[in-house]
This record gives C-alpha cells, sequence and structure tokens, in this order.
C-alpha cells in the first residue's frame, strides 16, 4: 500500500512536470526580470559575502588552515562553508513563506499542493549549481581543483536542501497562522550562522564549549561541505547517517504537521 | 455517469481564540473555548454531463465557499464529492494573477498549473490573446489592468480549453456589456459541446436564459431546487419575506409553480384581461388594446399602496413592469375593507407566444421594502398574430420597410 502511495506520487510528479519547470522559469524571470545582470545576482550575493569576510578576517586568518595546503586557504574554507549555507538558508526561508507567497493560487485554483515544494527545491537547486560552478571557477584560479571526494557533495546537496525542506515546510505552515514565526525565523537563522564554523574556524572556540556546537544542526552540513571541499577528504560516513535521520525527522515533522493544518492554511490565508 | 456528485456535504470553521488552541487541537486536544460555524450542511447533489446549475441565494448563504468544494480548493467536513472531470474555475473573480506579471506570463501560468502542456498553451494563446481583447495590455503586468480587464483575461483563460466542468463564481457580472454578451456566447458555445455549467449569479436573466436548473442556497442549506424559473421567483418572495409573510407555492395547471408571497395586509383578489371589445379573454391580438382588472382587498390600515404588474415570457424573462409607484399614482391612507381596484389598459405589443403576468402590491417602489402580496403567474394569457406581418421575436415593433432598388 505504501508502494502505491509513492508511485502515485511519482506519476503525479511526472504529470505535473511542466508547471514545475514553468514555475521555476517563472521563478527565476520573477526575481530578475528586471535586472540588468540577471541571474547573476543569485551568485554575486554570496560571493560579495565571501569577499567581504575574506578581506575584514584575512589579516586575522592569515595563519594557513591545517589541512589546506594553499596560500589561500581562509577563502576556500569560507566559500565551502558558504555554499552549503547559501543552499540550507535559501530553502528555508523560501518555504517559510510559501504558503503566504502563493495565496492567490491556493485559493483560486486546484493542484497538487506538493508542486509547491519540488518548485522550491528545483529553483534552491539550481541557484546551487550555478554557486558551486563559479566556486570551482574561483578555486582552480586559486590553483586548488577538486579532489575525488567532489562526488560526495551531490548527496550532501540533496540531503542539505531536504533537511532544510523539512525545516522550511514546518515553519511555513506555522507562519499562515502565527506571522511572527516570518520574523523569528531569519533571525535564528542568524545565529546559526554565526554558531557555525563557517567564518570562523572550530578551534577559535575554547575546546571546552566546542560541544556545544553540536547542538546546532547545521554543524554537521557545514563539516561536511569543509571536508569535501576545502580539506578534499571524504566526509565521515556516520556524518551522513546523522545529516539523513536529522532530514528525514524534519521532514516527517513537517509533513505531518502540514497534512494536519492543511484544510485549514487556504480558509486562514 | 453522473459527472459530479455530492452527498451529505457539509463545512465548517474552527475559531480558535489563539494559535495555543489551534496546535493543541492539532495534536487531537481540542479545547472546550474553540467556536464552530457552519457554512454548508448536507447538501446532496447529482450532476450529468451538460447540465447547467446555477447557485443562487443571499450574501453568506454558503454559494461561494460550495463552488469552492467542488473546485477542490477547500475540502469538505463531511460529505463525499465526487468529480468525474477537468475543472476550470473562476473563483472570487479571478485565477490567482500575479500582478508583476504581463497578462501573457500570467495565463502561461495558470494554465500550466492546471496542467496543460507548455507546446499546448503556445498553441492556444493567440486565441486566447484575441477573445480577451486586452490587446497591448496583454503584455503590460496585471497590476496596471482595470478589474473588467482581468475577468476578460481571466474567462479568457479558464475556457480556452473546453473544460469538461466549468465553475463561474459571479465573474459574469464583471466587465463591461460587450464582453458580457461574448462570454456568454462563449459559454452557450461550451455548453453545446458538452461542458457542465455551475454558475453563482445575481443576474436573473442570465441565470433563466442558460441555466436548466437552479439551486437556491438559505444558511447553508438547498432551501430549493428546480426550474430556474421557479427558484428565482420563489428567491424573489424570499427575499422579500418579512417575519409575518409566508411564501406558498401551489402547483399550476400546466405543470409549473406558482410563488405567492406577502404579509397579507393588502391582497390581490379577483385578476381579469378584458381584450379590445371590453370581453374577457385569455387571448389577445398582437397590439390588441388589453385592460387588465385587478381587485384588492386591504385588510389593515396602510399607510401607502402601490400596485405592480410584471409580463413575463414563456421561459420566465421579464418583458415589461411597471408600478403606480413609477406613474406617481401611489395611494395613501388607506382604510381597512376599503374598496379598491385597478385596472391597467396596455397595448399587447407582443410577439406570439404566451405570457404570464405577475402581480405585485407593496409600500414602495419595489417588493423590498412591505411586500403586502406577490403573485406569480396570477394570470396566462397568450397572443396570437390576427392582422399583422409575420414577425419573430417577443416585440411587436410595426416596422415599416423602405426600399430602393436601382
Amino acid at each position: 500500500m505504501y508502494s502505491g502511495k509513492v508511485k502515485a506520487k511519482i506519476q503525479q510528479l511526472v504529470d505535473n512536470r511542466f508547471f514545475i519547470f514553468t514555475a521555476i522559469k517563472m521563478d527565476f524571470k520573477a526575481r530578475f526580470s528586471r535586472s540588468v545582470f540577471g541571474t547573476l545576482w543569485a551568485i554575486l550575493n554570496p560571493l560579495v559575502m565571501v569577499a567581504i569576510y575574506a578581506f575584514i578576517l584575512s589579516k586575522i586568518m592569515q595563519a594557513k588552515l591545517p589541512g589546506i595546503e594553499n596560500s589561500y586557504a581562509y577563502p576556500i574554507y569560507l566559500i565551502s562553508g558558504i555554499v552549503g549555507w547559501t543552499l540550507f538558508t535559501e530553502v528555508v526561508s523560501r518555504s517559510l513563506v510559501v504558503f503566504i507567497e502563493n495565496g492567490h493560487y491556493l485559493k483560486k485554483l486546484a493542484f497538487p499542493r506538493s508542486n509547491l515544494v519540488f518548485v522550491i527545491l528545483g529553483a534552491s537547486f539550481i541557484n546551487s549549481l550555478i554557486l558551486v560552478v563559479a566556486s570551482l571557477v574561483i578555486f582552480l584560479m586559486l590553483d586548488f581543483p577538486p579532489g575525488s571526494s567532489f562526488l560526495w557533495l551531490i548527496p550532501l546537496e540533496i540531503l542539505t536542501a531536504l533537511f532544510a525542506l523539512g525545516i522550511g515546510i514546518t515553519v511555513g505552515v506555522l507562519n499562515v497562522f502565527l506571522r511572527d514565526i516570518g520574523q523569528v525565523v531569519p533571525i535564528v537563522l542568524q545565529l546559526m550562522f554565526w554558531l557555525t564554523p563557517i567564518v570562523y574556524t572550530i578551534n577559535i572556540i575554547p575546546e571546552q564549549s566546542q560541544h556545544w556546537l553540536e547542538f546546532n544542526p547545521f554543524f554537521i552540513i557545514a563539516g561536511m561541505y569543509h571536508d569535501i571541499l576545502a580539506y578534499r577528504v571524504d566526509p565521515q560516513l556516520s556524518s551522513f547517517v546523522k545529516l539523513s535521520i536529522m532530514a528525514g525527522l524534519a521532514n516527517v515533522l513537517g509533513f505531518a504537521l502540514y497534512k494536519v493544518a492543511q484544510k485549514e492554511i487556504v480558509e486562514e490565508l | 455517469m453522473s459527472i459530479l456528485q455530492l452527498s451529505g456535504v457539509g463545512k465548517s470553521y474552527t475559531e480558535y481564540p489563539s494559535f495555543r488552541h489551534r496546535l493543541l487541537s492539532w495534536l487531537g486536544m481540542p479545547s472546550s473555548k474553540l467556536k464552530s460555524h457552519r457554512i454548508l450542511e448536507d447538501i446532496n447533489l447529482t450532476l450529468e454531463r451538460g447540465d447547467a446549475v446555477a447557485f443562487v441565494g443571499q450574501n453568506g448563504a454558503g454559494k461561494s465557499t460550495l463552488l469552492k468544494l467542488i473546485t477542490g480548493v477547500l475540502s469538505p467536513s463531511e460529505g463525499v464529492i465526487e468529480v468525474r472531470g477537468g475543472i476550470s474555475a473562476i473563483l472570487e473573480l479571478g485565477m490567482g494573477f500575479n500582478g508583476d506579471f504581463t497578462g501573457r506570463e500570467n495565463a502561461r501560468n495558470t494554465l500550466s498549473i492546471m496542467g496543460y502542456h507548455p507546446e499546448e498553451i503556445e498553441q492556444v494563446m493567440p486565441d486566447l490573446q484575441a477573445f480577451s481583447e486586452v490587446g497591448d495590455y496583454f503584455d503590460q503586468p496585471v497590476r496596471i489592468y482595470s478589474s473588467g480587464m482581468q475577468m476578460r483575461v481571466a474567462f479568457a483563460v479558464a475556457t480556452v480549453f473546453q473544460p469538461e466542468i466549468l465553475i463561474i463564481d459571479e465573474a459574469l457580472s464583471v466587465g463591461d456589456a460587450y464582453f458580457q454578451h461574448k462570454s456568454f456566447g462563449r459559454i452557450r458555445e461550451l455548453q453545446a459541446q458538452g461542458t457542465t455549467l455551475l454558475i453563482v449569479s445575481h443576474d436573473k436573466q442570465a441565470i433563466q436564459s442558460i441555466c436548466n436548473r437552479a439551486i437556491l442556497l438559505d444558511q447553508g442549506r438547498v432551501k430549493k431546487e428546480g426550474a430556474p424559473v421557479e427558484v428565482m421567483d420563489y428567491y424573489n418572495a424570499l427575499i422579500a419575506a418579512k417575519s409575518h409573510s409566508e411564501i406558498q407555492v401551489t402547483p399550476t395547471s400546466d405543470g409549473g409553480l406558482q410563488t405567492i408571497s406577502g404579509d397579507g395586509q393588502a391582497r390581490i383578489g379577483e385578476v381579469k384581461l378584458y381584450n379590445s371589445r371590453g370581453l374577457e379573454a385569455d387571448e389577445l391580438g398582437v397590439g390588441e388594446l388589453a385592460t387588465l382588472s385587478i381587485q384588492v382587498e386591504v385588510n389593515q390600515p396602510l399607510e401607502r399602496l402601490v400596485c405592480g404588474f410584471m409580463l413575463k415570457e414563456r421561459f420566465g424573462q421579464v418583458i415589461f413592469g411597471s408600478n403606480t409607484w413609477f406613474s406617481e399614482q401611489v395611494l395613501e391612507d388607506l382604510k381597512v375593507a376599503e374598496p379598491l381596484s385597478f385596472e391597467v389598459q396596455f397595448e399587447a405589443r407582443l410577439g406570439v407566444g404566451s405570457y404570464s403576468c405577475t402581480l405585485a402590491l407593496t409600500g414602495g417602489a419595489t417588493h423590498l421594502e412591505n411586500n403586502y402580496h406577490w403573485v406569480d403567474l396570477a394570470l396566462v394569457f397568450k397572443v396570437i398574430n390576427l392582422d399583422k406581418v409575420e414577425f419573430i421575436g417577443t416585440n411587436w415593433l410595426d416596422p415599416q420597410f423602405t426600399i430602393q432598388r436601382g
């Protein structure tokens, strides 16, 4: 019975592929329709962030990072973490408003609501892909070619996006009924960003406090991005297992909540 | 097999005092403070392919909610809705257009959400644009459209592919007369091809001319269901119904239903129609001078009394109607049992066919204030062509052809 459900879901996804493609296209169009640089903005934002941190913090971080054999170790480390963070925040913050922003469709058209989720995933993946390619170009310019561990990036990106989706759907549903959520989530994301070794390295935190960081769900993810992109080593399998469990739990929570609240979402919008 | 079936459908909203109560109730711990608002109750309905149904009723009767349930935008609190066909719906005057996108982009988006292939969509886009007649605005952001223009595009989107079920909530009343004509033309075309139509409208004329059924909703329940003419007459009476008045529907000899309403402070008694020779008649010649005589009983002292009459053709369309308010012959200070009668003389410049006469006694210009007595089908008569040239239609215009040849 369960496999039947999955089959039906996949069939529905196939049936709706054109809508999802069109919507992703429209999504890009909507964001960049009246801009000269268009899609470039999608990568410019994270790259400027990297440039700023690299510039401001380069003096402090001049020391070589152990494990990265390159004189530009710090920017490489920074970019690696930001690639993961950008994907994570994009999915979370877009899911946060997915029901509110699409209220006009939800109220007037009947269609499989999960399509909206796939649009978010699709659009965020494309953005992330562009960012990864841009990062690779920079890495190559810094004479830092990717290692064999690079392929691990594919499952990592998928799991990161799924984990973010689970969290995003949860806050997205709640946000329909309690708009404070929409204000709180960006603040929490901000906290998460600074409580994760992305801009800094873990060793600047006193050793006895380091374990606190592990309560931050993004901590594991950042570590894996660093392993794959900056340290060029295979990430630990245990991290993948942990991330899969986190992604699974977040999605169970998110979709269970959606299922209960579903009827009331359209009424509330 | 029926295309749409509703069994025992109901809808209620829960009002939560706070977010905490909502969360608890999701977790299966409903609080006693929750209030439930019932919008619809026990709706049963079966529609066959090609049916055209109008939902009528006062604001808040549940019409729009019912259409949303059928469309699938809302889900019912109880009951089952079975739909066996693709639905195209214009709910709340729109199709979810995004103001920042152009008409074309919105059309494309909405159609793709509805599940059409991009190639199909591009194929019909020229037709869609042509039908909407918004011209260059089609490639402008929708936010600068007027509501009529938005409606044009929405209607074009909803009907560009023949839907199996077309749902239109109020939308037909937006837009200018020209586009209304055009929309009705398109709806008739779709109907001829087998589309099932569900509309909410307050436009009596529209309902009677395109629907074969009407359903009157009142406080979330089906109050009456049947031929549009009967339901509209009943509805009309319902709006006028005051606390004391009662509505009475009786079958007429020819199988129709007659609606009588009013509080009875004054009553219509004997009604007779006389032809030009002063004889009682149920047939008139085209253009014949006729006299309608109405006896009225006054049962309560009345401040004001207006008598109105209305002629309807056999589909219930109003051909003519007026009253003594408009003719500035309002009677004042009427005493109980005062002898009273009205005579209306008119030329029956009508087309050949059967006509009914609706009579009303009211306290003002319309039956919405002080409806004393309202009688549909008070009288039925035929018009026959005795001495005029052959013509069609419901009016005799006495045309004069002048021909110039060469």
